[in-house]
């Protein structure tokens, strides 16, 4: 039928983003920064951070709450506010610099170029659409197809996040779904325009934890099948292990350690990858082992501490990190990246722990951990 | 005669019977617990509208229905028809609502008199739904300056008094009207539809305000829908229950206000076109010998005025729930 082949060609001719050479990544972004403007001073949010993805890739940024791992997701797809806010750095996509983009340029990219699951399926929702008209609505601005088609490729799209009777569903509304049904709407929705790059921004933290593992093998398929490059964003080590390429840990704004998966999760070299690890309780633990635990609380991010951000509450500290902070620098390993004057795992690091340890350091104490706490009552 | 079909729990029981369990106090629980998500299911789906809710939405149907009918129903002619020896008397055969002071008929009045009253409580509601409707969504999806500045003027309109604000407006407009002797149904419909602008510009500001934060606004954005698109298929379905709760009780108001307006001298011409406002402005100089004037057209506009404020509260409470079950 001649308006079926006109609308197979408009869903092509829809990527009008010109695709760079392969040997340039995906995603560059250099040195991005991002503050906000408030009455107390400026919160630096995101303080000069640089990675870059391959296309197909994946990389999991892992931090703390109020890290900036959320802000610099959205700063990266150009959707923070354009009040009180300011940036600066440069982030290229297909090799196309569009860090200083407006929002109207940036329209026609989100959706069909690079696309984001939220992370409560509950609020991201339009509670009074029908998940029909919600998948459908992206493709009908994005391409010149017909309603009819758009429903077709809705249900395809339900199929394939794994929604069983999505012809059903369709006609359903937000509130008749569970959690997890939500958020595979929510990602159907995201990757209904075939984006190159997918954010999930804590995709499964509001879920139930056996749906979790669910939903981040759902995306993880569709990440391969696809061919699409996805930042992970979560506050969970757990979530990321053994399911991205390469992990970013941030501290404070900033990127402080930087590897592959493997090599992060058995070699961490920065004392806050190291503290996060051993934070995460083990079934091989003794029954009533304390639970090892970072003291303090992040910084600041209006009056920043001098020197090494993670300084007060390391267990490495030394002088030095009180003073100079250190920059992200590859090891000796080529591609594990890390910020630290006293890397764990290295004779100056060992170093630095033993004396901090006679001197009776706190964050040593809370960062052993791991003896079993004497329980009246229980043997 | 049919058997009536056992409930979940009586099924229960006859299925543990069966199986030769002893049906107990275990077994209602069970039953509880499986006959409740149906019956919350059913109510749900069902929730009837109330016998309140039914007989204002009969009022109101009947009222539109003699206004719309007007011209063909057997009724004395308003205007033109007048028994002077009659005038002033209460109701009697032929004449089942009396008289008025100028001998007219008070049912054809009052029939008649239902047309500008409800074209007056409509239409300035329905111009103001929509100019408000409008500026309120765009004040509270845009902040910055155009939300500010439209705020601003909302409270700026709603500074003056709504009555002499109307007064003036009727005044200024009517100015090509015939001198003295009333204004014009559309006059005073656009007097007030401004005075609602700012009432319901307000409320869906307000509103648009809270739902312009939620989530599922930036998810929109994020794939890519335009500002327009973002107004009008993510904010507007959120916002319109409560926009239509307050413009259901702004009809009822209205429809007051003309009347208002009509004591004020600034309503709708009485000599040639009746309304329920300016027939009781008739009356009132002869509230001791012929109460049943403006008592007839106060009940009137009574009935509609509490027809549409139950009606409005019974919408809400039909379509405002959602959020609630989520």
């Amino acid at each position: 039928m001649w308006f079926r082949r006109r609308k197979r060609r408009s869903l092509e001719s829809a990527d009008r983003f010109p695709s760079a050479p392969p040997d340039v990544p995906l995603l560059e972004v250099d040195s991005a920064q991002t503050s906000f403007v408030t009455d107390r001073g400026t919160v630096r949010a995101v303080d000069g951070v640089t990675f870059s993805l391959e296309r197909g890739r994946t990389l999991g940024i892992v931090g703390e709450s109020g890290c900036g791992k959320t802000v610099l997701s959205r700063s990266v797809m150009g959707l923070l506010p354009k009040h009180n806010v300011v940036r600066s750095g440069s982030v290229r996509f297909e090799g196309q610099e569009i860090g200083n983009w407006a929002p109207d340029q940036m329209r026609p990219l989100w959706g069909t170029q690079m696309a984001m699951v939220f992370q409560d399926p509950m609020t991201s929702l339009n509670p009074v659409m029908s998940i029909g008209n919600q998948i459908t609505e992206p493709l009908l601005y994005h391409f010149d197809i017909s309603s009819g088609y758009a429903r077709e490729l809705a249900v395809a799209l339900l199929q394939s996040v794994g929604i069983p009777e999505p012809d059903r569903r369709l006609r359903q509304f937000p509130h008749e779904l569970s959690g997890g049904m939500r958020q595979r709407v929510m990602i159907a929705i995201a990757i209904a325009c075939g984006p190159k790059l997918l954010f999930a921004d804590e995709p499964t933290t509001s879920l139930d934890v056996t749906v979790q593992a669910q939903i981040l093998d759902l995306l993880q398929t569709q990440q391969r099948e696809r061919y699409m490059a996805m930042i992970l964003v979560t506050h969970d080590l757990g979530v990321v292990a053994g399911r991205t390429d390469d992990i970013a840990v941030m501290y404070a704004g900033r990127i402080v350690e930087k590897a592959p998966t493997r090599v992060l999760f058995s070699q961490p070299r920065m004392p806050y990858t190291e503290a996060l690890l051993a934070s995460i309780p083990k079934l091989g633990d003794a029954a009533h082992s304390r639970l090892a635990t970072i003291p303090g609380r992040p910084p600041n991010l209006i009056h920043p501490p001098q020197g090494c951000k993670f300084s007060p509450r390391c267990a490495y500290v030394q002088d030095k990190c009180r003073v100079e902070e250190p920059p992200l620098r590859p090891g000796p390993e080529g591609k594990h990246e890390f910020a630290c004057w006293f890397p764990v795992g290295t004779p100056e690091g060992r170093a630095a722990f033993e004396s901090n340890k006679k001197a009776g350091v706190a964050a040593v104490e809370a960062r052993l951990g791991g003896e079993t706490v004497p329980v009246e009552g229980v043997s | 005669m049919p058997e009536p079909l056992p409930s979940p729990a009586e099924e229960l029981a006859t299925e543990e019977a069966q199986e030769g369990l002893p049906v107990d106090a275990g077994t209602q629980e069970i039953a509880a617990v499986i006959a409740v998500p149906g019956a919350t299911a059913a109510r749900r789906r069902k929730k009837p509208f109330g016998v309140g809710a039914w007989l204002a939405l009969g009022w109101l149907v009947f009222v539109i229905g003699i206004a719309l009918l007007a011209p063909v129903l057997p009724l004395k002619d308003p205007i033109n028809w007048s028994d002077p020896t009659l005038k002033l008397q209460g109701p009697q055969w032929g004449h089942i609502l009396g008289l008025d002071q100028g001998g007219h008929d008070m049912l054809s009045l009052l029939v008649w008199g239902a047309r500008p009253s409800l074209e007056i409580g409509f239409g300035s509601i329905a111009i103001g739904f929509v100019v408000g409707g409008t500026l309120g969504l765009i004040a509270g999806y845009f902040r910055g300056l155009i939300g500010e500045l439209l705020g601003g003027l909302f409270d700026i309109m709603l500074a003056i008094p709504a009555v002499i604000l109307a007064l003036a407006i009727v005044a200024a407009t009517s100015a090509s009207v015939t001198e003295n002797t009333g204004s014009h149904v559309t006059n005073v419909t656009i007097a007030l539809a401004i005075v609602s602008v700012p009432i319901l510009g307000r409320i869906t500001r307000a509103s648009a305000l809270s739902w312009s934060d939620r989530e599922f606004v930036l998810a929109a954005r994020a794939q890519g829908a335009s500002h327009f698109r973002i107004l009008w298929r993510e904010l507007l379905p959120n916002v319109l229950p409560a926009m239509f709760s307050i413009a259901v009780l702004g009809i009822a108001v209205a429809i007051v206000a003309e009347g208002a307006l009509a004591i004020l001298g600034a309503g709708v011409n009485a000599a040639s076109t009746p309304s329920w406002g300016n027939i009781i402005i008739g009356g009132q100089g002869n509230l001791s010998e012929a109460s049943h004037i403006v008592i007839e057209a106060s009940i009137a506009i009574f009935l509609t005025v509490l027809s549409l404020n139950h009606l409005g509260d019974a919408l809400r409470a039909r379509f405002d729930v959602q959020e609630a079950r989520i």
